[in-house]
């Protein structure tokens, strides 16, 4: 008998990896295992292959900004989280690119959501949230949060500032879940994409013709001006759409489940005038719950040195943000959730150049959802029992299917 | 200390602006950070490290200087 190493295939386990019953709020425990013993280590795909989940903060952070790993879908070893097309059509976005093309395409769509311009969204985002609070105390209770508030809120804001109009909101909420389903089949996948990309192009196509003051309308000039294809054009608006209301809808579901879950937490914040404890609050619940939890994806290009390990050119690499938020070497007991710490540091938006784009945007909507909801439904509880909410481990963003709630 | 910013390498999130608005700024076109103060007073020091320490894209370099 040879002897054994470490990478034999009984020993290395499946990703991704499963969370513990009744811990919704908690990465997989296997993961946190890992963690504990190293930096990295290698998990098994769908696919056979065996790429390295990155477990700890710091090597994670050091891989994400290493110029020789690539985000590029095509790089050999790039960890797919499902069949690629055969055409290539799945370079969907600059997400899956390299610089210098992911920051020239980037930098196109980067100034509305830049700081300033996001903080003088402000009004326009309280007024819809207030709008839709209206609606819900005037309706039928139990009512189901996502449908009637968390998937509306930033949905609305989305379309103001992308300038799609929101009454098509059936159309694309419904292609964008099937995009999101990691169950959906590669089929059903490429077919929710090309009906978004053909609205989009068509869409692009009428602001050509008829520029207004809106993000397409920016993308869409640039197009006349020969610097952009109109598939390019409305790729993006593609990636911004669904990136722009998925994700949050779900950090408001989620995070009101798990205020809920943690009264203590949730009588504090509405107890509170203090717009910096909005914003700690919001910063922990990222954190804390961390969506995006099927890790960052990445090809490494040449050999890297890091945490003991030489990762060598042509293997994959995962990120798991989601395990590098409860690190214990950055955040102090980190399985608790406590609105009052400083959780800035946090890896939810990711790292590196391909960080979130729309992270104000996000912190934005969640600050001003966290800090009107719950005091104007002072009363808001859980309709029914936690055992009985679906979550959605099967997407890739996480969250809640449904969230029954009354007052 | 002294505060020097790659322009290149910036992504535009914006984490700098949120943490020193009084030492970074975003231009208006593009989103790429803006360097108000390459030598902010020692108030913003501790902050302003914290800034080139979460920049996702290590745009910001702080030197010590006394
Ligand atoms: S934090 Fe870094 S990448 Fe983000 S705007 Fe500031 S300098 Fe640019």
């Amino acid at each position: 008998m040879t002897s054994t190493v470490d990478t034999s295939p009984a020993e290395v386990p499946d990703f991704p990896m499963e969370r513990a019953a009744g811990r919704p709020f908690d990465p997989p425990p296997a993961a946190r295992a890992k963690q504990e013993e190293s930096a990295l280590t290698r998990v098994r795909l769908w696919d056979g292959s065996t790429p390295w989940l990155v477990t700890r903060y710091a090597e994670q952070r050091a891989l994400l900004s290493d110029s020789r790993v690539s985000a590029d879908i095509a790089t050999p070893g790039y960890p797919s989280p499902a069949p690629l097309p055969k055409d290539g059509g799945s370079r969907i976005s600059f997400i899956l690119m390299d610089d210098p093309e992911h920051n020239r395409l980037r930098r196109m769509v980067t100034a509305p959501f830049s700081m300033r311009r996001v903080a003088a969204m402000r009004p326009a985002i309280q007024q819809i949230v207030d709008d839709r609070i209206d609606e819900l105390l005037a309706g039928p209770r139990p009512v189901d949060l996502v449908e009637a508030f968390a998937l509306p809120v930033p949905s609305l804001v989305i379309c103001e500032l992308l300038g799609v109009p929101y009454s098509d909101h059936d159309f694309f909420q419904e292609n964008s879940k099937v995009i999101v389903r990691r169950a959906a089949s590669h089929e059903e996948r490429m077919a929710g994409h090309a009906a978004l990309s053909g609205y989009l192009e068509r869409l692009v196509g009428e602001k050509e013709a008829n520029p207004a003051d809106d993000l397409l309308s920016g993308l869409a000039v640039r197009v006349t001006a020969g610097e952009l294809t109109r598939a390019e054009a409305a790729q993006m608006g593609v990636l911004l759409l669904i990136a722009g209301h998925e994700t949050t809808a779900n950090m408001i579901a989620l995070g009101t489940l798990a205020l809920l879950e943690h009264p203590d937490q949730l009588a504090l914040l509405r107890s509170s005038d203090d717009p910096k404890l909005v914003a700690s609050a919001t910063e922990e619940l990222l954190r804390y719950l961390n969506i995006t939890h099927n890790g960052r994806r990445r090809a490494v290009v040449e050999d890297i040195e890091v945490g003991g390990e030489v990762v060598r050119a042509g293997e994959g690499l995962i990120l798991a943000n989601d395990i590098a938020n409860r690190d214990t070497s950055v955040f102090e007991d980190p399985d608790r959730l406590d609105i009052t710490r400083d959780a800035h540091r946090h890896v939810a938006f990711g790292f590196g150049v391909h960080q979130c784009l729309g992270q104000q945007l996000a912190r934005l909507e969640l600050q001003i959802v966290y800090s009107t909801l719950y005091r104007r439904i002072p009363t808001l509880a859980l309709a029914g029992d936690l055992a009985d909410i679906p979550f959605k481990h099967d997407g890739s963003v996480y969250g809640v299917y449904e969230l029954p709630v009354t007052w | 200390m002294k505060v020097t910013v790659d322009e290149d390498r910036c992504c535009g999130a914006g984490t700098c602006v949120l943490l020193v608005p009084e030492v970074f700024d975003q231009r208006e076109d593009d989103g790429v950070v803006v360097l108000l103060e390459a030598a902010p007073a020692e108030g913003f020091h501790a902050a302003v490290r914290e800034a080139a320490n979460v920049c996702p894209a290590a745009a910001i370099t702080v030197a010590e200087t006394a």
